[in-house]
């Protein structure tokens, strides 16, 4: 229900902080996924909103795959020391011990094994019972449905066809033992309200996300960024200075750069609104086939 | 990013300053497959740019896919997001899009029309402000605009947009348009709206969606869009009784005490007087903190911090109200619920009602009637089904504070929670509440339960026997109540069969009866502890719910949970009434063990093992856990 006093974007927030406080209420044990990205820093600041003066009152947790960008590595070393976060980093085991990795591997099973089966494991070992993330609704046609206090079985499994109805601002949060639930505070935003609101509270976010020089190679009709020695060139490949940015970010190998000449974000939101594709484009993940990001929500990814 | 500013960038800088004015719509669209809301959508989506040529591109090897508009572009599968969906063509659960324009940010909450999805509308329309019900031209109105209709305004939408869709196949005529209107009206005149705004146009051909169509030069109202951008919703909400359900203590240190929460309604300034109408403490506004600083003023729909010039207690559930305008507070309301799950409503259960931040115990004490969504006629029931409403007395395990639906969306509206399954199985709009529980208030009797127990030289307690049919229950709690009578001990036995000869011989064999059948075997059994007295208790009582229901109504250690574990098969055999055979045959419905289900105790205190041991050896078991617990 909307409030002509209050801009989208104020309305906006006042949802997600509302939803911030509903699960650090009725849960024992939240945990907050921080992956980093632009839409993490957004929930990130929401969530010092929501419980100012009092600090952040959970921990966050970033699932590293060891093949995130070196610059979101340094981003998130700096955010943790400035905010005074309690950042749990976990990476799986058995997937260092196998060696898995996306060239070796593939895209899907690097993603299943590093970053699905991974956030599994951290969520058992540390017996959380509910974890925020910064999906949108936007995103992809699966999300459009999911609530936003999404329930997920005692194996971490979503069930698409058996969601608990969510009325007004009521959110069932009863879970038994084992069981959890995923909350989404920015199921409401839109891309371009997440740039709009960066900009309006001078958000930090990861350099790579403006325009810069950087070695690319073209690849599978996407720009990969060469970010350190371990990406096999393929014969006739040499990496190219280009000016590019990133729209969102993951494993450097799976995420595709745009040329762009945008170095501040008024120039990346008017990029926005001429751009003609969407942001999930640049990742290989949601290509396989449609119905795939389903696929992998039931099985756990987030 | 500290780059100087040239030309484009001042423009972007003027677009995003207007941004920050920007305002919201929440609406829903209601209306089946064929009257083109999908159609409608994708194209305020393509047309505000919120469809991208990579989303297209998907779209259109999906078209060809599955679509089913012969390989033309089909929009629904843009917004069927789920693989069912998709393949089965239909839509299954309530999806949500976004679009904007200059002036508004628009979520819109798209709904399914079949009837057996009142669920997923009644959803969708909870958090919006306004509803797009299309009708197709050439079909006029029918039974499911008026259900539609009728959905939205339960839930409390005041304004609509009466879409009627198709006009390129009429011909565009004035005379089709508003021979529905009319009728429409007409119709409307029952249910609560403030506004209803008809529109002809042509989703498809895109004729009055954004610019005005040359086709019916004699429509001179607003287009779709420019009315979906200018149209007021909740211009009062500022103006009503400030309302603020707290929903977290937020205690930093010793030095800092603030409620956190958003306001439902109203607006509130630091030194306003509040009040907790439940305990009725008051206090005035000391700070209005948030992290972007304190504010002197806050209005509805803000995420804030109080602080108060006094220390009351109060927490989470608790919400606090203008003084001078407080909420009502009652154990008692009537309500419309929408019954959302599989498994009926039993009148009777047990459920956690959740309102706002506030959770407590209720159950339906009176099915009023339900009403036929089709035609709005009341009928009587004894249960609801999924997708059914009903008019429902509920009493409470204690006073709440709310207020009626039609004065606050936020404060008078609540879901239902099943407390074993977990599951969200009925959502509700308070109408009033119910003054009856106040006006009896609890006579005070000089001599109580501890002088009568003392008297008797005995702890009063209840066994609560449970188990399939011929189980043994009834021979075994005979057999206690023997022992402790030869003990001395003062001590009565309810017994199933023998309390449906009277007290409950109203009452048939239905899952709604068996409920009120155990609610009153719970009551009766709690007023003869309260007289002092051992009571046995000898039911099948097949569900958990009324078990622990009965088990709330003593006090903590007088409850003994006696589950008779006796295999179906052993039962079966025994068969001593001959009723298995008559139920395996078809002659009793509902019988539980065959076609009625039994709950298995999770946490009974006794445990016997009805096949294994003589009754004998179960009685002796039995006294000696009293005898342990203290009770003789």
């Amino acid at each position: 229900m909307s409030n002509a006093r209050l801009s989208h974007l104020r309305q906006l927030e006042a949802e997600s902080i509302h939803i911030f406080r509903e699960v650090v209420s009725e849960f024992e044990n939240p945990v907050m996924l921080y992956s980093i990205g632009k839409d993490s820093s957004v929930l990130l600041h929401l969530a010092r909103k929501a419980f100012y003066p009092s600090p952040i009152p959970f921990p966050m947790l970033h699932v590293d795959t060891t093949w995130k960008f070196k610059e979101m590595i340094e981003f998130r070393e700096k955010i943790v020391k400035e905010y005074g976060l309690n950042l749990l980093v976990h990476i799986n085991p058995d997937g260092v011990e196998r060696g898995v990795g996306p060239f070796t591997h593939g895209s899907a099973l690097h993603t299943d094994v590093m970053k699905t089966e991974g956030l599994k494991q951290a969520l058992d070992h540390y017996k959380f019972d509910a974890a925020f993330g910064g999906a949108r609704r936007d995103e992809e046609a699966s999300r459009a449905k999911e609530r936003i206090f999404s329930f997920r079985t005692d194996t971490h499994r979503w069930d698409p066809k058996a969601q608990r109805p969510e009325l007004w601002n009521t959110y069932n949060a009863r879970v038994h033992p084992g069981e959890s639930i995923r909350a989404f505070p920015l199921s409401n935003w839109t891309e371009l309200d997440i740039w709009q609101y960066i900009y309006l509270e001078q958000i930090p976010i990861v350099p790579l996300y403006f325009a810069a020089k950087r070695p690319v190679v073209e690849r599978d009709g996407m720009m990969i960024m060469v970010d350190d020695d371990r990406m096999p060139l393929e014969e006739g490949e040499t990496p190219e200075m280009k000016s590019v940015r990133f729209r969102t970010l993951g494993c450097y190998p799976l995420t595709g750069a745009i040329e762009s000449t945008a170095s501040d974000l008024p120039e990346i939101i008017q990029e926005m609104l001429v751009a003609r594709t969407s942001e999930r484009q640049g990742r290989l993940i949601d290509k396989d086939q449609s119905g795939s990001m389903e696929r992998k929500k039931q099985e756990g990814y987030f | 990013m500290n780059q100087p500013l040239d030309t484009t960038n001042s423009e972007i800088n003027d677009y995003l300053k207007s941004q920050e004015q920007k305002g919201m719509l929440r609406f829903i669209t209601c209306g089946s497959v064929d009257d083109g809301k999908s159609t409608l959508i994708g194209r305020l989506l393509w047309d505000s740019k919120m469809l991208f040529e990579d989303q297209l591109a998907t779209l259109a090897s999906e078209s060809k896919r599955v679509g089913t508009q012969g390989g033309k572009l089909d929009y629904a599968l843009l917004l069927d997001g789920l693989q069912a969906e998709r393949e089965q063509g239909i839509t299954i659960d309530v999806a949500y899009r976004f679009f904007a324009t200059d002036k508004r940010k628009f979520i819109v909450a798209d709904t399914p029309g079949h009837e057996q999805y009142t669920r997923n509308m009644v959803t969708g329309a909870s958090t919006a402000d306004l509803a797009v019900i299309l009708i197709d031209a050439r079909k006029g109105i029918l039974t499911q605009t008026m259900r539609h209709s009728f959905l939205v305004s339960l839930l409390g939408i005041k304004n609509v947009i009466l879409a009627v869709n198709k006009m390129d196949l009429v011909d565009y005529d004035s005379n089709v348009f508003n021979k529905i209107v009319e009728e429409y009206n007409e119709f409307a005149t029952d249910l609560a709206f403030e506004n209803v705004t008809p529109i002809p146009l042509s989703a498809l051909a895109g004729d009055n969606i954004i610019a005005h169509s040359e086709n019916m030069r004699w429509y001179l109202g607003p287009t779709l869009l420019s009315h979906l951008e200018d149209v007021q919703v909740d211009e009062d909400l500022e103006d009503k009784p400030f309302r603020f359900p707290v929903q977290w203590v937020n205690r930093p240190n010793l030095d800092f005490r603030g409620f956190s929460g958003t306001i439902s309604s109203g607006s509130i300034r630091v030194g306003d007087g509040i009040v907790e109408p439940a305990s009725g403490k008051s206090s005035t506004v000391k700070d209005i903190v948030t992290f972007d600083g304190s504010l002197d003023v806050a209005y509805a729909g803000q995420a804030i911090t109080i602080t108060l010039n006094d220390e009351i207690d109060i927490s989470r559930g608790d919400t606090l109200c203008a003084l001078q305008d407080r909420s009502v507070t009652a154990d008692q309301f009537e309500a419309k619920l929408v019954w959302m799950s599989n498994e009926e409503l039993l009148p009777g259960r047990n459920y956690i009602l959740k309102i706002g931040t506030n959770s407590s115990t209720a159950r339906v004490s009176a099915l009023k009637h339900k009403i036929n969504v089709n035609t709005l006629e009341h009928t009587a029931a004894k249960t609801l089904s999924l997708n059914e409403i009903g008019v429902c007395n509920f009493a409470l395990d204690k006073a709440i504070s709310f207020d009626a639906y039609c004065d606050n969306r936020k404060t008078g509206s609540f879901i239902l929670i099943d407390r074993f399954s977990n599951e969200t199985v009925g959502a509700g709009v308070i109408d009033f509440a119910l003054r009856r529980s106040e006006n009896i208030h609890w006579q005070s009797v000089d001599i109580n339960r501890k002088a009568r127990a003392e008297q008797k030289g005995q702890q009063p307690a209840v066994l609560w026997f449970t188990g399939l049919s011929g189980s043994g229950k009834s021979t075994i709690a005979n057999q206690v109540e023997k022992k402790l009578h030869a003990m001395g001990k003062h001590t009565y036995l309810l017994d199933g069969d023998n309390v449906r000869h009277g007290l409950n011989k109203d009452l048939g064999f239905t899952d709604a009866d068996r409920v009120e059948n155990i609610r009153r075997v719970g009551e009766t059994a709690r007023l003869m502890t309260d007289a002092g007295l051992i009571t046995l208790v000898s039911f099948i009582s097949p569900f958990r719910s009324e078990r622990q229901m009965a088990r709330n109504l003593m006090d903590d250690g007088e409850f003994f949970e006696v589950f008779v574990d006796t295999p179906l098969e052993i039962c079966e055999q025994r068969d001593i009434k001959g009723l298995y055979a008559k139920a395996r045959a078809g002659e009793i419905k509902n019988f539980t063990g065959i076609d009625s289900d039994y709950e298995v105790p999770q946490n009974a205190e006794i445990i016997i093992e009805g096949g294994k041991i003589s009754v004998e050896a179960a009685a002796d078991i039995i006294i000696a856990a009293l005898t342990e617990k203290g009770i003789i």
